[in-house]
This record gives C-alpha cells, sequence and structure tokens, in this order.
C-alpha cells in the first residue's frame, strides 16, 4: 500500500511512492505543491470493486519478471493494490514463492485461470484458486487459442455464468466487445476487463472507440486489460474513463521494470486526473488563445 | 519425493504390486504407486510438507484442505496439486 500519511502533502501529491520504491526507480523530483483543490484527492477517487476500495487505479500482473526481487521493486514501484497471479502444478523445486513477495507488499492477491481453454478448466481452476489462496476473486481468462491468446467470448461467458452462481466475484478478460461487456455486466460480473490489445504485443489500445462505449454502458468497472506497452497507453486508457488498468509485461519486460513501473503509476493517475478534469473538444481548426488583434490598433 | 522416492521400493516396481497392497494414481501427471487406501493428504506429502498455499482436485473435483486426510484415492485417480505462480 502507498503511505498516503506522510508528508504535509498528502492526497495532494502525486510523487507518493518515493518510500517504497529501490533508489533509481523513480524520478527524484522537488517541486511547488498545486493549490488544494487543484489535484487529485485520490482517497476520495476511490475505485470500487465488488464494495472493496483501492487507492490505486493500477493493477499489475506478475508475468514476465526476470526474479523475485525484480517483480518485488516493480511492484512497490507501482504502488498497486491489486496483483494477479496464475495457478500452476505444485513444482517442489520452485524456489521462492510470489505468494510470498505479495503477502510481503500487503497487496491483494487475484488469481486468474490463465491458460484455461474452456468453460470446464476455468471453473476448475477458479475453485482452486478460492481453495489456495482464500479468495473468491477470480480473474477469468478463457483463451481461444495460444498464437493470439484472444480471449473465447463464449467459453468466458458460460465459465462467468458458473462462477458468479458460485459466489466469485468475477473480473472477466475480453475482447474490446461492447455487447459482450453489457452481457456479462447482466450476468453479475463484478467488472469487465476489455483488452487495448493482444496479451504482451503492446501494442496499445487498437479500438479507443470500442473501449470508450464500453466505459459508456458499464454500471461496473472498466478495466483495461492487455497490449499496454508504454505510459502513454495507460494514460489513454484512463481518459477513456477505464477505472483501471491492468499491465505486467510492458513493466517486468522492460529495460527498466522498477522505472516503468514509476512511470505507469505516474500515467495511470495523469489519465484520471485528466478524465475528471474534462479535455477540450477536437476541433477541426485552430481557435486561438490569445485575443485577436483590432483593426484599429494597427 | 519421500518414501521410496529412488523408485527402487518393492510396490514401486511394475507387476509387482499384489490387490490391496499398492494402487497406481497420477499425481500431477506423473504415474504414482501408493499403498491401497492412501489418503489426498498423503499424496500431496509426494510433492510437498507443507501444503500452504495448495490447493487439490481429485479426478476435476476439488478436495478441500479440511478433508485431505479423510478423504481415501482409488486406482487410477488422478490428482492435482496446484498453486499460485507468478503470471497474469
Amino acid at each position: 500500500m502507498a503511505d498516503h500519511g506522510a508528508g504535509p502533502a498528502a492526497g495532494h501529491d502525486i510523487h507518493r511512492s518515493g518510500a517504497t520504491s529501490a533508489p533509481g526507480d523513480d524520478l527524484d523530483r522537488t517541486g511547488a505543491h498545486p493549490a488544494p483543490g487543484h489535484d487529485l484527492d485520490e482517497a476520495g477517487d476511490a475505485l470500487v470493486i465488488a464494495g472493496e476500495k483501492f487507492t490505486s487505479r493500477l493493477i499489475m500482473g506478475t508475468g514476465g519478471a526476470p526474479s523475485l526481487d525484480v517483480l518485488d521493486q516493480a511492484l512497490a514501484a507501482s504502488a498497486t493494490e491489486i496483483t494477479t497471479v496464475a495457478m500452476r502444478r505444485l513444482d517442489p523445486a520452485a524456489r521462492g514463492s510470489v505468494l510470498d513477495v505479495l503477502r510481503g507488499r500487503g497487496v491483494k492477491v487475484l488469481p486468474n485461470t490463465a491458460g484455461c481453454f474452456t468453460a470446464g478448466e476455468a471453473v476448475l481452476t477458479a475453485r482452486l484458486a478460492r481453495e489456495a489462496l482464500g479468495t473468491d476473486w477470480v480473474k477469468l481468462e478463457v483463451i481461444n487459442d495460444e498464437r493470439t491468446l484472444l480471449p473465447d467470448p463464449i467459453e468466458t461467458f458460460d465459465a462467468a455464468e458458473r462462477l458468479v452462481a458460485d459466489g466469485f466475484v468475477v473480473l472477466p478478460y475480453i475482447g474490446d466487445d461492447p455487447a459482450l461487456a453489457r452481457r456479462l455486466e447482466q450476468a453479475g460480473c463484478a467488472a469487465v476487463m476489455p483488452l487495448g490489445s493482444p496479451i504482451g504485443s503492446g501494442l496499445g489500445i487498437r479500438n479507443p472507440h470500442n473501449i470508450e462505449l464500453i466505459v459508456e454502458a458499464a454500471a461496473v468497472p472498466v478495466i483495461l486489460d492487455a497490449g499496454i506497452g508504454t505510459a502513454s497507453d495507460a494514460a489513454l486508457a484512463m481518459e477513456l474513463g477505464c477505472d483501471a488498468v491492468l499491465l505486467a509485461s510492458a513493466v517486468t519486460r522492460a529495460q527498466r521494470p522498477g522505472l516503468m513501473a514509476s512511470a505507469m503509476r505516474e500515467a495511470v493517475l495523469a489519465g484520471r486526473m485528466a478524465r475528471l478534469a474534462g479535455r477540450i473538444p477536437r476541433r477541426r481548426y485552430a481557435e486561438a488563445s490569445s485575443p485577436a488583434i483590432e483593426p484599429r490598433a494597427r | 519425493m519421500n518414501e521410496g522416492g529412488t523408485g527402487r521400493a518393492p510396490w514401486r516396481r511394475p507387476g509387482n504390486s499384489r490387490p490391496g497392497t499398492a494402487m497406481n494414481v497420477m499425481i500431477n501427471g506423473v504415474s504414482c504407486d501408493l499403498p491401497a487406501g492412501a489418503t489426498v493428504a498423503r499424496a500431496v506429502q509426494e510433492l510437498t510438507s507443507s501444503g500452504a498455499g495448495v490447493a487439490v482436485a481429485v479426478n476435476d473435483e476439488v478436495v478441500r484442505r479440511g478433508a485431505w486426510q479423510s478423504t481415501t484415492l482409488s486406482e487410477h485417480d488422478r490428482v492435482e496439486v496446484l498453486t499460485a505462480v507468478q503470471g497474469g
């Protein structure tokens, strides 16, 4: 968790994680703080999923990190409060546990069903995750093929209905499909997680219009999931009105994961603030920002 | 692996098992001989001694931790022992 109690500018400062991130994983900035009311009061702008409140709108995946140490530093720099894990067969030879790292950070563990191709596999994986981790939250992920890793809408919907009926808090990973997002919300999902582009591709948000349509219609949180390549992608997601961003590879496979995690933290905040601030409409032609020169004065 | 983890225990030798003394189950996709009447807890011990952060399914049905000691396995059961790893 980010420490929001420290410093005179708590709640009015976006430089939050200097106390927890590793040296070199954040920019050293000192400067004037904005006047009260002109910065995001993060505590009052909570992300609420299934009744649970979060200050951070950046959800981190743990896949792709070269080591648990690097992951730990990236998680600290990101200030994330929710982090995903996958479920796999226990390997007696494995050293170190990702769970130890996450518990050390105090972040909420969100198991996913990555690697499942059918609703049946996903439901069983979710139930095993609930048993192993003691959480009924699940990021539902049912893919259609190995090459694109695109989500299978039919299997995903089937699994979502079964898991909701079984008492799970279901966060389904889906394509950027407004119709499916609506159907999943109606089926009782706690959020919807449309992709920006394929997992790990770093291609950003390929169909911003569809993301906007999903946001417009949704009464549950919309979490942009997959495809984020760099900070501007994360900021765009938030500017489009998404409630949160989930990313992993963009940070864990960056040349400097900790620094990229800081960049993502700032980008999500910047995008959120820009969304709340209300951007100017796009115009075809210029609109002068300086007063017009009066003809008689020439 | 413990208890005959070398693979040389008599009941591990193919064709040497007598009815009522050993049974073959799959644990995480690996063929494994266990004493007849072995429990889920016994199967889990093949992989880990702690069991923390671990969940078990037998033939695609979750067996709750509280039932590991009391649930006995049968010949050819498929036991899956899962835990959380980096991902997503």
